[in-house]
């Protein structure tokens, strides 16, 4: 009989392994905000209440942006708005009501976004950003956000505000949310993730390379001696093992490769295994569900371990080798390049997670403490090379824990790490067009709107204002003008966009409606989630959203 | 033309039919409150769904199949979303146009089983310990003399002490409040990013339908933020022999000697139909209708169970008539049986 039973698939255990800060969350939050920690853990939740961030321009977009941060109760914001509020805005803002017309747009809606959370601080600044930048208190406000989220900014102030924060070494997220266009990008120097929670890994079984207590439990199995209740609760990495172990004694070390010996491989190991079967019933066929499951598994299980190879491109990089700075990541990664030239022998720290697989709980339980025990044998090591290290420059012990070292020895597979440029820099053409180009071969890509996008912010600096915002007819020519200039500028003459798109462009007059704000909204909110608490993958470095064909393109500029 | 937003509570198809339109923010206007879906059709331009269930996203769908494919005869548009943790989707049926729910029934992720005997016998993993628990020990034993109530803590700590005890007889870790309370309740993660997002981009379609400002999307997207952000749309095609928007009739190939039981399992299982709970009737060779099995009925209907199709009158091509919570509209099913041979 079959219980039918619906299995989120990610179990706490796995997705959330324990946390290196161990945060201890209330009761009352832990409801509160359950849906959520189960995609975060408690950890995660804990950066997010710890993060400041400051949003420019309470427009639409900003605080649909804002909406997704308050919610899931981000620690505060702060938001810097000098405009007032207008009848326009109360049409398409779900924070600012009409009685509210000429008020501080900021402050305005600061009031109704506050109300989504009570825990969560927020405050206004009614100040030019200019003036701001100005003043000699600037980089110490600056410096208590966690990321800045700009929006409604023109091309100047952007480019200002960019070079600012590169220097201030700040994240710094662009949006905009233009007609039936949507924009995001990502201006961050260098981004660390351990936890990236990868959808799919192959599993680490070690099968190619056994390590002693794998070998021992392995030892201890005698299929020969089996009887069939024994047998058939088998888990079948015994059996795929004790397989390769023969193949071993004809072909030497190594695994099957090819396509021809896998197969082979598989049909001995089903031979074999049908046959043992067979035997406790005088012959008679039946099946058993882990011969099918080590059959099924053969392919993945068999696969070399590996390091990948952004992993090890991690380890030639010039922040592992340097050193310089007391990095807790790059602590961490040196230590592991050591381990996997020591003790690793050329792997990765045992991973430690067993998939589930048909067995008797005992044997199944202690095939798993095999691989755990290993897995901490191994993250030990590694924390002894960071120990080393943190010495070998008198640095303080407290800055790697041993719990940080055996989290991200569990996650050393899937580490990630993101470099970017800054949007100063693309502004000013600085930056790599290259892909841009290809993207433009097909004329009704979605970078024809990146392309747009940059040609109306040029329209604006050159004539006060956006394309179709004050007229559209005269506007389509002039818009044109300019789009050929940038095209030139950056190298593609040969690139030509279509008329249509030209004149959409006009017809948006740099208009923001609400519900594709709220859609880039979404999206930018989760990207600073992922920033601050340093989890997940952000985006590297460049989306642009079609809401008429409900599309994303990524690009990195 | 209406909008309705039906409400994003777990609502059982039962409930649909008395739903209350509630209100999106403080300042959108509470519409109407009706006590069946047909009596307000008439009024209806579009209609958008943030459900909770597929049961009732099927009967939505079916509904709005129904009064296109008969009169009627209106083409009711539904735009769809969904989430789960860090993806989405979200759809635009135009009934008889494009690919309906039914079309794609068969996307909806299998659901994972653990077999009985792993759970009472040979537990290997923390859920193993908890669906003991609820399944077997809850039973036996009924604390607090009810049944589970996944929303009372003192039920979930009941379990989850529980679920530790037998977790240490087999030396397995990892049991927690948390995932003892997911599992019980099949909890789905979620995050207020997520939702917005699929949320805005049903209403950017509502929008660009009514206002007819731009094109409406064709036809089904998918999201995903949990590495960069990924959002693609697709034109979803019809399945041509669909349940609920082919007017092609269902043609089902069985075993000879099929029993009733063996037929309504096959609909309750099988990824294509996902039946409920169905009640089969037939029209006999004297042109009378016969009850085969209906729940309702079950006193008078429960022998037929055993025996097999044939015994029953079914003959090769015999169309049964099958009825469930997942359709407005019974399915017509035309039997054909297979030679022997052949599974």
């Amino acid at each position: 009989i079959q219980i039918k039973i619906s299995l989120f698939k990610m179990s706490l255990t796995d997705s959330c392994p324990n946390s290196p800060n161990s945060a201890v969350i209330s009761n009352e939050k832990s409801k509160r905000y359950d849906r959520q920690l189960r995609l975060w853990g408690d950890h995660g939740q804990a950066a997010l209440e710890l993060s400041h961030v400051c949003l420019i321009n309470a427009t639409a977009l900003g605080t649909e942006i804002l909406k997704s941060l308050v919610q899931p109760g981000i620690g505060g914001f702060t938001i810097i708005d000098w405009e007032s509020v207008t009848e326009e805005d109360v049409g398409n803002n779900f924070f600012l009501t009409v009685d509210q017309i000429g008020q501080n747009r900021g402050q305005a809606a600061t009031n109704l976004i506050l109300e989504l959370n009570p825990d969560v601080n927020g405050k206004c600044i009614d100040e030019q950003l200019t003036s701001i930048l100005a003043s000699p208190d600037a980089s110490g406000m600056f410096k208590r956000f966690n990321i800045v989220i700009a929006n409604g900014l023109n091309e100047k102030l952007l480019s200002q505000l960019s070079s600012y924060l590169w220097d201030l070494s700040i994240p710094l997220i662009i949006c905009r949310s233009y007609g039936l266009v949507g924009h995001i990008r990502i201006q961050i120097k260098e981004h660390c993730v351990i936890e990236s929670h990868p959808d799919s890994s192959l599993d680490d079984l070690r099968l190619d390379r056994p390590f002693p207590g794998l070998v021992k439990y392995m030892n201890e199995q005698n299929i020969e001696t089996m009887d069939k209740a024994t047998f058939t609760h088998t888990p079948q990495l015994v059996f795929l093992y004790k397989a390769l172990e023969r193949w071993r004694q004809d072909k030497g070390d190594g695994l099957p490769m090819s396509r021809m010996e896998k197969a082979e491989f598989k049909a001995n190991l089903e031979e074999s295994l049908r046959k043992k079967l067979s035997s406790y019933s005088n012959g008679e066929y039946s099946d058993a569900e882990n011969i099918d499951e080590c059959l099924k598994a053969v392919n993945t299980a068999l696969v070399p371990t590996k390091i990948p190879s952004n992993i090890v491109e991690l380890f030639s990089d010039e922040a592992c080798q340097k050193l310089e700075t007391p990095s807790k990541f790059w602590i961490m990664v040196r230590a592991l390049k050591d381990f996997v030239n020591k003790e690793g022998m050329k792997a990765l720290p045992v991973r430690g997670s067993l998939p589930d697989m048909h067995s008797d709980s005992e044997r199944y339980v202690s095939l798993q403490n095999t691989y755990r025990h290993q897995a901490t044998l191994d993250a030990d090591a590694v924390y002894k090379h960071v120990l080393r290290i943190l010495d070998e420059r008198g640095w303080s012990h407290n800055l790697v824990t041993e719990a940080d070292v055996r989290f991200f020895s569990k996650n050393a597979h899937a580490l990630r790490l993101q470099r970017g440029t800054s949007y100063a820099a693309e502004i000013a053409l600085k930056t790599d067009v290259q892909t841009l180009g290809c993207l433009l071969e097909d004329p009704d890509s979605d970078a024809v709107f990146y392309v747009l996008l940059r040609a109306a912010d040029r329209f604006e600096t050159e004539y006060g204002s956006y394309p179709g915002s004050l007229e559209v007819d005269v506007d389509v020519g002039r818009l044109k003008c300019v789009l050929v200039r940038l095209l030139s500028e950056w190298g593609l003459s040969s690139v030509s966009i279509k008329d249509e798109y030209i004149h959409e462009f006009c017809r948006y007059g740099a208009s923001e409606i609400h519900s594709v704000a709220a859609f880039v909204g979404g999206c930018a909110a989760q990207e600073v989630i992922k920033i601050v608490t340093h989890q997940y993958v952000p985006v590297d470095n460049t989306i642009i959203y079609n809401a008429m064909h409900q599309t994303i393109l990524s690009l990195k500029m | 033309m209406c909008i309705f937003r039906i409400g994003r509570h777990e609502i059982d198809v039962e409930d649909i039919t008395n739903f209350t339109v509630k209100s999106v923010s403080k300042r959108a206007k509470l519409v109407t409150k009706h006590k069946t879906f047909e009596s307000i059709h008439q009024d209806l331009g579009l209609v958008v769904c943030g459900l909770d269930s597929v049961v009732a996203r099927r009967w939505m769908n079916s509904m709005l199949v129904s009064l296109y494919v008969d009169p009627p005869n209106k083409q009711i548009p539904l735009i769809d979303g969904g989430t789960e943790g860090f993806k989405g989707n979200a759809r635009i049926i135009i009934p008889g146009k494009s690919a309906c729910i039914e079309c794609t029934l068969n996307l909806y992720p299998p659901q994972v089983n653990f077999p009985l005997c792993t759970i009472a016998q040979t537990p290997r993993l923390p859920e193993h310990c908890i669906e003991y628990v609820r399944m077997m020990q809850w039973p036996a034993e009924t604390p607090f003399g009810k049944d589970i109530d996944g929303d009372n803590p003192e039920h979930i700590q009941w379990i989850f002490e529980k679920a530790l005890e037998r977790g240490s007889q087999y030396g397995i870790s990892g049991i927690t409040y948390r995932l003892t309370q997911g599992v019980v309740k099949n909890i789905i993660p979620a995050v207020a990013s997520t939702n917005a997002v699929i949320a805005a981009a049903c209403a950017t379609e509502v929008f660009k339908l009514v206002s007819g400002c731009a094109p409406i999307m064709n036809n089904y997207m998918v999201f995903n933020d949990a590495d960069g952000i990924y959002a693609y749309t697709y034109e979803q095609e019809k399945k041509k022999d669909c349940m609920a928007c082919s007017l092609e009739s269902q043609i089902i190939t069985l075993r000879e000697e099929s029993t009733l039981r063996e037929l309504i399992d096959y609909l309750i299982e099988s990824p294509v139909y996902q039946m409920r709970s169905p009640g089969v009737t037939m029209v006999t060779a004297e042109g009378r209708n016969k009850t085969l099995y209906m729940k309702t009925l079950r006193e008078h209907t429960e022998a037929n169970l055993s025996k097999s199709l044939k015994d029953l009158g079914v003959r090769e091509g015999t169309e049964v008539n099958v009825t469930d919570v997942t359709s407005l509209l019974p399915c017509i099913l035309k039997i054909y049986f297979d030679s022997p041979m052949t599974s």
